[in-house]
């Protein structure tokens, strides 16, 4: 399998106060295209960090992070911007919807960035709906969504510009064990059949079970990797 | 456009707080509008008014009075050309809260001397011949619906009759404009012959004189001669071109031009203030949103972007409503100013303050809002 993400040497260090933490010391990992990636370890592991620093959210103060073959941390603010827009669906914890803005406006939003039309834009819109299950919700804002419903809808608003790569921070965080495990199959639905990587941070083992390899981080450091084949 | 949806939303995430803005940034650009317009259009006033026209007042004030005699004096000066006269008659119709721009005048003289006022010839001979004749201006003729043959009975308080009486029967016999100065359609005009004989009081002195000159490069030169004509006498004068004039007359009011601007100056800095304060707390509030903006690909000057024109959004559509409402009311200031419109210049100045302001009260935000840091901002820091 090719590499899709390649994490080398990849220091991270915060200022805090007067101090500077390390939060991640000289980590390596590859991620294969296609893989679904559990990271999992405690609070203050540096887990939502390394997903950042592939989500080109943050850059690595040492080391790099390849992504397609592109090193990502040499990109200008403005290109990182742009290969984001491409290359990366974001899934939060808390959903993180425009609440003013209804299901199909929220899903919407990464294709104001392209060139399609309008039409196509609704058209790619209703896809990403219909392939979460929520084509019928298109028009409600998210305070008339429930929790689950958000969430698919994030999902969709991260899977209408067709991103190789899905990263996702406690994408179950919010979620109640019935609901999680629809959102966990939807995800690993789109893994399987759209071939979709996606990187998923987690405290839950139960939602880890759902990928096809977990990683454990502690104190920056990765120190367990384990393959298996998902649930 | 397609930002449109975008754009609207962040501006109705606080629909009253909008409101209540949008609402102080209309009254703002209504009063910009109206003491603009009126400042514009006293402005003009003075750029219409003719410099070969001169006036004669009183030294003392304008409207102290001055003798009849001056007439042939005035007359007898090199270079100038016709001589009219004038009395404040300062007349209301039916109540006295609606009070008329009255003034005995010599139909032919002031004719004369104002040829920018057009008057039908028959309508002036017809004026000339009737004692209680009266030419009307167009515009207050229109205004209280007013046409010829009509009796119009006026009370001049401050013109008592010999029968102790004030009250005045006028029969209107023409109608006249005044295409380059529209203000002067808001005049009655009355013989100063049959007022002379009618009134008890200052019998023998006009208002002032105004006449035309051959040459307006000599006018501070003939202003001059006429002047000194009467030095050192009882009723000594102050002779200044039709522009120094409406001038002088609008100063008895006051510095217009400062008061407007200092109003004007006060409301939108205050305002400054206040859209900047709204812009501020939206942009605080939506902090995460623009960071997941950020996080779908929107760069750091799109994101700028999109909070400036929120702000520009928000103060001009605003200021065009004020702006608006300001050109509707405008023209019921009529009695004072005539059939106006609201200058397209103010129209003009007011958006390009709206779009200033926008831009002072937005870039504090848009500022904040291009250096978030996403990281931060996800992580509620």
């Amino acid at each position: 399998m090719t590499t899709l993400v390649s994490v080398k040497n990849v220091v991270k260090r915060y200022t805090r106060g007067k101090q500077k933490v390390e939060v991640l010391h000289r980590l390596n990992l590859d991620i294969a295209a296609g893989e679904f990636l559990a990271l999992m370890g405690p609070s203050g592991s540096g887990k939502t960090t390394l997903l950042n620093l592939i989500g080109g959210l943050d850059r690595p103060d040492e080391g790099e992070i390849v992504v397609s073959g592109e090193n990502i941390d040499k990109l200008s603010n403005r290109q990182l911007a742009k290969w984001r827009a491409r290359n990366v669906g974001f899934v939060f914890q808390f959903y993180n919807l425009m609440p003013m803005l209804s299901a199909e406006r929220n899903v919407e939003l990464p294709l104001l960035l392209t060139n399609l039309s309008r039409a196509r834009r609704k058209q790619n819109v209703q896809a990403a709906l219909q392939l979460v299950g929520l084509a019928d919700r298109a028009a409600h804002k998210p305070s008339e969504l429930s929790g689950g419903q958000q969430q698919r809808v994030a999902i969709a608003r991260a899977l209408v510009a067709d991103p190789s790569l899905l990263v996702c921070d406690e994408p179950t965080g919010d979620l109640d064990r019935a609901t999680a495990e629809e959102i966990l199959d939807l995800m690993r639905t789109l893994n399987r059949q759209q071939n979709k990587t996606i990187i998923m941070v987690t405290h839950d083992p139960k939602a880890a079970e759902y990928a096809s390899r977990q990683v454990h981080l502690d104190k920056g450091q990765l120190i367990e990797a384990e393959a298996r084949s998902a649930a | 456009m397609k930002y449109f949806p975008l754009l609207w939303a962040g501006l109705w995430r606080k629909r009253t707080r909008t409101v209540f803005t949008i609402l102080s940034v209309i009254v703002a650009f209504l009063l910009f509008g109206l003491l603009q317009g009126v400042d514009s259009w006293l402005s003009n006033a003075i750029a219409d008014a003719r410099v070969n026209r001169l006036y004669t007042v009183s030294r003392i004030s304008y409207i102290e009075p001055l003798p009849e005699a001056y007439l042939t004096r005035i007359e007898g000066v090199a270079g100038v050309s016709r001589v009219a006269y004038f009395n404040w008659f300062g007349p209301y119709y039916q109540d006295p809260k609606s009070p008329i721009t009255s003034y005995a005048i010599d139909p032919d003289r002031t004719f004369a001397v104002f040829p920018d006022w057009k008057v039908p010839p028959d309508q002036l001979e017809t004026m000339k011949r009737t004692r209680n004749g009266a030419l009307v201006g167009a515009t207050l003729a229109r205004r209280h619906g007013w046409k010829i043959g009509d009796r119009v009975p006026l009370n001049a308080p401050l013109w008592p009759k010999q029968d102790g009486s004030t009250a005045y029967d006028f029969d209107i016999v023409g109608l006249f404009t005044a295409p380059e100065q529209p203000t002067n359609e808001n005049i009655f005009l009355i013989n100063y012959t049959y007022f002379e004989e009618s009134r008890t009081v200052g019998k023998g002195y006009v208002g002032w004189y105004t006449f035309s000159i051959d040459n307006p490069a000599r006018s501070s030169a003939i202003a001059r001669e006429v002047d000194a004509l009467f030095a050192n006498s009882p009723n000594e004068t102050k002779t200044q071109n039709e522009k120094e004039f409406a001038q002088a007359q609008i100063k008895q009011i006051g510095d217009i031009g400062f008061m407007v601007n200092a109003i004007v100056g006060a409301v939108l800095f205050t305002l400054l203030f206040l859209t900047g304060n709204t812009m501020m707390q939206s942009v605080r509030e939506r902090i995460p949103e623009l960071a997941v903006l950020k996080t779908v690909g929107f760069t750091d000057a799109a994101v700028t972007t999109l909070v400036l024109v929120e702000s520009i959004l928000l103060c001009v559509v605003a200021a065009l409503v004020g702006l608006g409402l300001a050109a509707l009311i405008f023209p019921l200031a009529r009695t004072l100013v005539g059939d106006v419109a609201l200058p397209a210049g103010v129209f003009v100045g007011g958006i390009l303050a709206a779009v200033a302001l926008a831009l002072l009260s937005g870039l504090p935000p848009a500022w904040r809002a291009n250096r978030l840091s996403v990281v931060d901002a996800l992580a509620g820091r």
